[in-house]
């Protein structure tokens, strides 16, 4: 579905996208996770033709993205980062705009726009101007305007950034259920939340690399299921083992009177072991 | 579309003021009395204020809505990732002008045949005035896409769109001036759709020069809209 090859881009001689190489298969649900600034956002808009790498190959379904944009735009829908609905129309009318854009007929526009705004559930808030509506509405709105071509491959750019707590976890049912129905995700996060709940696989980037890839579940394998959290002169210091048994012996040889805390690892621990950084504070 | 559709009584309104102002108070206040070259001066300056205002609205319908949709709305990336043509897409942004210019330029028409009934709207002054509406347009394409914020449209406006206002031969004749300004208000598109829109309101010969003049504009404006597209795009 997605071939990356050694892909680049460079703004003054600054390598924001460096040597990526990444192959994401048919209904994959393809987690990019890494802080502000690593290279996701410029990653997905080269895929999306909108903006030249300095060097390497991107293909979508086999068609490259600089020498067949046009045949590479009909193979996906986005939801980009940023709300790009327009703001003076309503629901139905970005979506009927959209629709044009990707050459529906007449009938077969009316028929998928009334069919999606059922599936994100917003067929009471067609007619509303998008300046009406909430956050989390503009960002389904979005998704149903990304899917009015019926893409086999959906792009999403942080797709629930700023959005509240409860907003999200909806989010996250659609973006479950337009992937068990078939569609490929590729989605960019820098929630480590958001990678771990949704993603089969999950590629780590960090200042235009890649630095680690695999599923959730491996990654956190690999570096111990368990980790253990100590203070050191006022320094947090992580440990990890690979079950609760081993952290416990660890927690009870050691000599300290400060709060140790045993949880379960997550991604934001490979990050920090692969970084030295946490995902948040880039 | 969609949105002239809902707002379009509103956009009537708001279209008409300047025209009319311009009507009152250089048609009416100004020039009445006075003559150009054996017309009144209300029927010399109707022509050049629809010129006008086929240019300000074809220019803001275009360069306007696309500078905002590229830098507020940040909507033009869809356009850009949907699979048309460049052409196609310039094209179709193009047209928001030339649609908003021929609407409000036939108001200000219609409102100004009941006070000079003498023009003479035929084939080419509609020729004419759709070339203006698509200069204009293309104009404001090109501007929209090399602005890199709102104040740089609305110092384009100033430096360029303003001038032509006064100068573009809306309200005096180009004969009129030195040869030295001559040569440089024939530098200016709006100066041209002025002679066109008025040679033919006022059943003069056609000036072909000045139609020909017009059309060059159009092509650089296009071109030159395409080079920049094809440079911000894959």
């Amino acid at each position: 579905m997605i071939e990356i090859l050694d892909l680049t881009k460079e703004y003054s001689g600054n390598k924001v996208v460096d040597g990526l190489d990444l192959r994401v298969e048919d209904g994959e649900l393809f987690g990019f996770l890494g802080p502000n600034g690593a290279g996701k956002t410029t990653t997905i808009r080269i895929l999306t033709t909108l903006t030249k790498p300095t060097s390497g190959h991107a293909l979508i379904n086999g068609f490259d993205v600089m020498k067949e944009p046009i045949r590479v735009k009909s193979q996906f829908g986005i939801v980009q980062q940023h709300l790009s609905l327009n703001r003076e129309l309503t629901v139905r009318e970005n979506l009927e705009l959209h629709a044009r854009l990707h050459h529906l007929s007449r009938a077969e526009r009316k028929e998928r726009i009334d069919e999606l705004l059922e599936y994100v559930d917003m067929t009471g808030d067609a007619d509303q101007l998008i300046d009406k509506i909430s956050g989390g509405m503009k960002r389904r709105t979005m998704i149903a305007r990304a899917l009015i071509h019926r893409p086999k491959l959906l792009f999403l750019d942080e797709p629930t950034v700023g959005l509240d707590a409860q907003t999200r976890r909806r989010v996250w049912d659609l973006i479950r259920r337009m992937n068990s129905d078939g569609t490929t995700v590729f989605l960019t996060t820098h929630y480590i939340e958001e990678a771990e709940a949704l993603c089969n696989r999950v590629g780590i980037v960090y200042r235009g690399k890649l630095i680690s890839m695999g599923s959730p579940l491996n990654m956190r394998q690999k570096l111990g299921m368990i980790t253990v959290e100590t203070k050191d002169n006022g320094h947090t210091k992580y440990s990890y083992f690979p079950d609760r048994e081993a952290a416990s012996r660890f927690i009870n040889e050691l000599k300290v009177s400060d709060k140790v805390v045993m949880r379960q690892s997550n991604l934001e621990d490979v990050f920090v072991e692969l970084t030295g950084q946490k995902v948040m504070e880039e | 579309m969609m949105m002239l559709k809902r707002r379009w009584a509103k956009y009537l309104v708001t279209t008409l003021i300047s025209p009319l102002l311009y009507l009152v108070a250089f048609g009416w206040g100004l020039g009445r009395g006075m003559s150009v070259s054996g017309t009144s001066y209300l029927e010399f300056v109707v022509p050049g204020i629809i010129a006008l205002t086929a240019m300000t609205t074809s220019f803001n319908g275009a360069g306007t809505r696309l500078n905002t949709d590229r830098l507020y709305f940040k909507s033009f990336d869809e356009c850009l990732m949907a699979p048309i043509s460049l052409t196609s897409l310039l094209l179709g942004k193009a047209m928001i002008g030339v649609v908003r210019g021929l609407f409000s330029s036939t108001a200000f028409l219609i409102v100004a045949t009941l006070i000079a009934p003498k023009f003479h709207v035929g084939p080419f002054f509609f020729i004419s005035l759709l070339l203006t509406c698509f200069t204009f347009s293309f104009l404001g394409v090109l501007a929209a896409l090399l602005a890199e914020s709102h104040e740089d449209m609305a110092t384009f406006s100033s430096l360029i769109l303003l001038p032509m206002t006064f100068l573009g031969g809306t309200f005096f004749s180009v004969n009129q001036v030195p040869t030295a300004l001559k040569i440089a208000l024939y530098a200016l598109p709006l100066t041209h759709s002025s002679i066109c829109i008025r040679a033919a309101a006022l059943g003069q010969p056609i000036p072909w020069e000045s139609f020909l003049a017009l059309a060059v504009f159009l092509l650089a404006f296009s071109l030159g809209s395409m080079a920049v597209l094809r440079k911000i795009s894959v």
